[in-house]
C-alpha cells in the first residue's frame, strides 16, 4: 500500500517508520561511538574530518530550515505535512550528532544562518514544495557520497554513509509523492 | 564474478582514460542538458542565483575564486588566486581538495571528464538565463 494512500497520518507514519527500520538511531549511536573512540585515541581523525563534518552540518541546518519553510507554507496537506516534519526531525538528529562530533574532535561547529535564501516565490503548491525538497535531498545524497571517501576515520565514513542512506530514502519517497519513479537508477553519483 | 559497483567504477575509469586519449576534435561536444542533470549533485550546497552553504554560480566563469561579496569562504579559497575558467574549473571539479587543500567544498570530485565538461557547459548556459541575468555578479 502506498505511503500516501494510508488512511491516517499515524498509520502512514507507522508504515514509514516500520519500513525505514529507524536507521537513524543506529547511525547516531555509531557516529558517537566513533567519535568517542577518536577522542580516546586523540588524533585519530584526519584534519579534514572536522571540515567535512562542518560542511555537512551546514547543509543539514539549511535542510531543517527548508522543511520549516515548507511546514509553515500552508501548502502541505496531511499526511504530507507529517512526512515533512518527520524528515525534518531526521535532519535535526543528523545535525545534533554532527555538532557533538565536531566538538568532540576539538572543532567549532558551524551555526545555523540567521536567514536562508530560498526560492519562496517559486513555491506555490504542495508539488512545488515537494520538488524543492526532493532536489535538496538528491543533492544531499550526492554530497554525502562525495564526502564518504574523504574521511580519514573509517567510523566517521560509516556514519556518514548511514546518513546518506536515510536521505536517499527521503528522496525516493518525495519522488514517489510527486508521481515520479521513486528510484530512477541503480547507482547514485 | 565482478560486482556491479566494481564494473561501474571500471567503466567510469575506462571512459575517462579513453577520453584523455582522444583528440579534442573527436570528443563529443559538451552537453549542457546533461550538465544540468550533473548539477543536481551540487544542489545540497549550491544554487545558481543565491548563496547557500556554497556560493552562487551565476557569473562563475571569469570570476576570481573567493570573491562573492558577503559569502564566508574558507581561508584556503580566498588565498587560492584562482580565476574560474574551463580549465581551472575542470581541475577543481576533478579533486577539489587536491587543487585547494583546506577548501570547505569537501567533495571527492566529479570523476568523469565528460560529466565535468557538460557541467561546465551548463554553468555557462545558465549564466545567460533570466535567473542569472537579474543577479549581481
Amino acid at each position: 500500500m502506498s505511503f500516501f494512500l494510508m488512511p491516517t497520518p499515524l498509520a502512514a507514519r507507522r508504515l514509514f517508520l516500520g519500513r525505514s527500520g529507524l536507521v537513524l538511531s543506529g547511525a547516531a549511536v555509531a557516529l558517537l561511538a566513533g567519535s568517542e573512540a577518536l577522542a580516546a585515541k586523540t588524533g585519530g581523525a584526519h584534519p579534514n574530518d572536522v571540515q567535512i563534518l562542518n560542511t555537512a552540518l551546514g547543509a543539514e541546518l539549511e535542510a531543517i530550515a527548508a522543511y520549516q519553510l515548507g511546514a509553515e507554507s500552508k501548502l502541505l496537506e496531511k499526511p504530507v505535512l507529517d512526512l515533512a516534519l518527520t524528515f525534518q526531525g531526521h535532519h535535526k538528529e543528523h545535525a545534533a550528532v554532527l555538532i557533538k562530533t565536531v566538538e568532540k574532535l576539538g572543532g567549532k561547529a558551524v551555526l545555523a544562518k540567521a536567514k536562508y535564501n530560498f526560492p519562496v516565490d517559486q513555491l506555490k503548491s504542495q508539488a512545488d514544495v515537494l520538488k524543492f525538497a526532493a532536489k535538496l535531498e538528491q543533492g544531499a545524497v550526492s554530497a554525502y557520497l562525495g564526502a564518504v571517501p574523504l574521511f580519514g576515520n573509517r567510523d566517521l565514513a560509516k556514519a556518514a554513509a548511514s546518513i546518506l542512506g536515510d536521505e536517499a530514502m527521503h528522496w525516493a519517497i518525495l519522488r514517489q509523492a510527486l508521481g515520479e519513479v521513486p528510484v530512477p537508477s541503480a547507482f547514485m553519483a | 564474478m565482478r560486482s556491479p559497483l566494481a564494473a561501474s567504477a571500471l567503466a567510469s575509469v575506462f571512459a575517462g582514460a579513453l577520453a584523455l586519449c582522444l583528440p579534442a576534435s573527436a570528443r563529443a561536444a559538451p552537453d549542457a542538458a546533461h550538465g544540468e542533470q550533473v548539477y543536481a549533485r551540487c544542489m545540497a550546497c549550491h544554487a545558481l542565483a543565491f548563496d547557500r552553504v556554497g556560493p552562487r554560480h551565476c557569473g562563475l566563469l571569469g570570476r576570481r575564486a573567493g570573491s562573492v561579496a558577503g559569502f564566508n569562504y574558507s581561508a584556503a579559497m580566498k588565498k587560492s588566486r584562482i580565476t574560474w575558467s574551463d580549465t581551472t574549473l575542470d581541475r577543481f571539479l576533478t579533486k577539489p581538495l587536491k587543487m585547494v587543500p583546506g577548501t570547505a567544498m569537501t567533495y571527492d570530485g566529479v570523476a568523469d571528464p565528460k560529466d565535468r565538461a557538460d557541467l561546465i557547459a551548463y554553468l555557462k548556459h545558465a549564466n545567460d538565463t533570466p535567473e542569472c541575468a537579474k543577479q549581481p555578479h
